[in-house]
């Protein structure tokens, strides 16, 4: 029943934006602007042309994390519009269903943007993402998760509000400076001249450590937030 | 479990938003098959007594009981005999009538969400502009969609909030005859409205609240408009 109501969710909110594309445009243009802005800052033009110490690490996680809270404040704007919100929360069964498809559909949306915007790092920044497929994607799905998984709560939280546009971001960021921290951290220890394998998969672990607690504490508090 | 009911109970319920207190021990009672007004001008707590009844809201004091049993005793599953229907129309303007609601019944976990969704649609005088996107309806279309969407699930109550707002006549007809329908299959309806004409038309009985109170109560809403119009004036007068 659980997975059921997540699939129908995820399902809904997938393909109004396969029929509408607007937030994949503006979520892709936005984080596509921030990366050629920061190259162009960051990446010397005389010499080897390599960008300054971690910043394409940096720049990768900041055009997540603004591109993420553009996805989450417009994909509750929908909810908002006909208030949907409020009946997908009458519906019969857990209401944590809903908050988890939900954030499924915003996941799926900012790994689209990464897959867009990582090789774009790569080549603007000649930042090596590919030599190590596999710990880059799990930092990046494990911190797109971690992110998602409080901006997901506090974007429903925030759906009635007056101010959410700017409320958000204020909620949002003090609360998941920790997966910013590891996922910057994590990406620079790959991206090192020598890459720090081990340190890169104790942030790995450290990021899957944040989602577990995020996750639960938002399972938890939900449906009590959502009730006014 | 059976989560259905006949009756619905309202006891001593008080709502405060921080100092304010939108309601105060309002205690009402209504049975299946019997359409219940709830009046009174902007402010009044109509949606938030109708929000707290539909389980989106807590109530800082008192009780609802569904045919004996908290919303907390019957659980999730007391939802669907719930249906909602307010202004906003609680639909998605991106997809299509038949996408919203099959998208409605199978998130209610109907069978044959498909051939429900149909019938719904007939229902809704909306056969023929079932693959047409619901921002393309017009007002009046939207809501006899939202009301078929809002009893889909076939609720055992119906809550309305301003139900007629924005509809041309033919729809506030359709509307009221729908109600009457509702009502001989032992529905039990909550509405709340501001347009007397249409409430004479379609109440069995009415409740007036005023600044969270209930100021008085209507058996008969035969003339019901002049001593609506009496009470909110000695209400003012007061």
């Amino acid at each position: 029943m659980f997975w059921r109501i997540v699939w129908i969710v995820a399902r809904k909110d997938l393909a109004i934006e396969a029929r509408s594309r607007e937030l994949i445009n503006t979520t892709i243009f936005f984080a596509l602007s921030c990366v050629v802005v920061f190259s162009v800052s960051f990446v010397g033009e005389g010499g080897d042309g390599r960008a300054i110490g971690d910043a394409a690490a940096g720049i990768l996680w900041v055009a997540i994390a603004f591109s993420g809270t553009l996805a989450l404040g417009r994909t509750f704007e929908r909810e908002r519009y006909g208030d949907t919100l409020r009946a997908l929360l009458m519906a019969p069964g857990s209401r944590a269903a809903i908050y988890v498809g939900k954030l499924v559909g915003i996941v799926a949306l900012l790994i689209a943007t990464e897959i867009i915007v990582v090789p774009l790092i790569a080549l603007l920044f000649q930042a090596k993402l590919f030599e190590h497929m596999l710990l880059t994607s799990a930092l990046l799905v494990f911190g797109t998760v971690g992110f998602a998984t409080v901006g997901t709560l506090f974007a429903a939280m925030l759906a009635r509000a007056r101010s959410r546009d700017v409320l958000l971001p204020i909620l949002l960021y003090p609360v998941t400076i920790p997966v910013m921290i590891a996922g910057v951290r994590g990406t620079s220890a790959l991206l090192a001249v020598e890459p720090q394998l081990d340190m890169a998969r104790l942030w790995v672990m450290l990021l899957l450590a944040f989602d577990v607690v995020f996750v639960t504490l938002a399972l938890w508090t939900f449906e009590s937030l959502m009730t006014e | 479990m059976s989560v259905d009911f006949v009756d619905l109970s309202i006891r001593e319920l008080s709502r405060n938003f921080g100092r304010r207190r939108a309601l105060s021990r309002v205690t009402l009672d209504c049975h299946a098959g019997e359409i219940l007004g709830l009046l009174g001008p902007n402010g009044a707590g109509k949606s938030t007594l109708l929000a707290i009844v539909s389980t989106l809201a807590m109530a800082s004091s008192g009780e609802v009981r569904y045919g004996g049993r908290t919303a907390r005793e019957a659980g999730a599953v007391l939802r669907s005999k719930i249906g909602v229907l307010s202004h906003d129309l609680h639909l998605y303007p991106e997809l299509t009538a038949l996408e919203n609601l099959e998208f409605f019944g199978r998130l209610y976990g109907l069978a044959g969400p498909g051939n429900v969704a149909a019938e719904a649609l007939e229902r809704a005088r909306l056969g023929d502009r079932g693959a047409d996107l619901v921002s393309d309806f017009s007002r009046g279309m939207r809501q006899r969609l939202a009301l078929e969407r809002a009893l889909l699930h076939n609720p055992r109550l119906l809550l309305l909030d301003e139900p007629f707002t924005g509809l041309d006549d033919a729809s506030t007809y359709a509307l009221i005859a729908r109600l009457r329908e509702l009502r001989s299959s032992g529905c039990i309806t909550l509405l709340a409205t501001h347009d007397l004409d249409v409430a004479e038309a379609v109440l069995d009985r009415a409740v007036i609240l005023q600044d969270g109170r209930i100021s008085g109560s209507e058996p008969e809403v035969h003339g019901l408009r002049k001593r609506y119009q009496e009470r909110l004036q000695a209400g003012a007068a007061s």
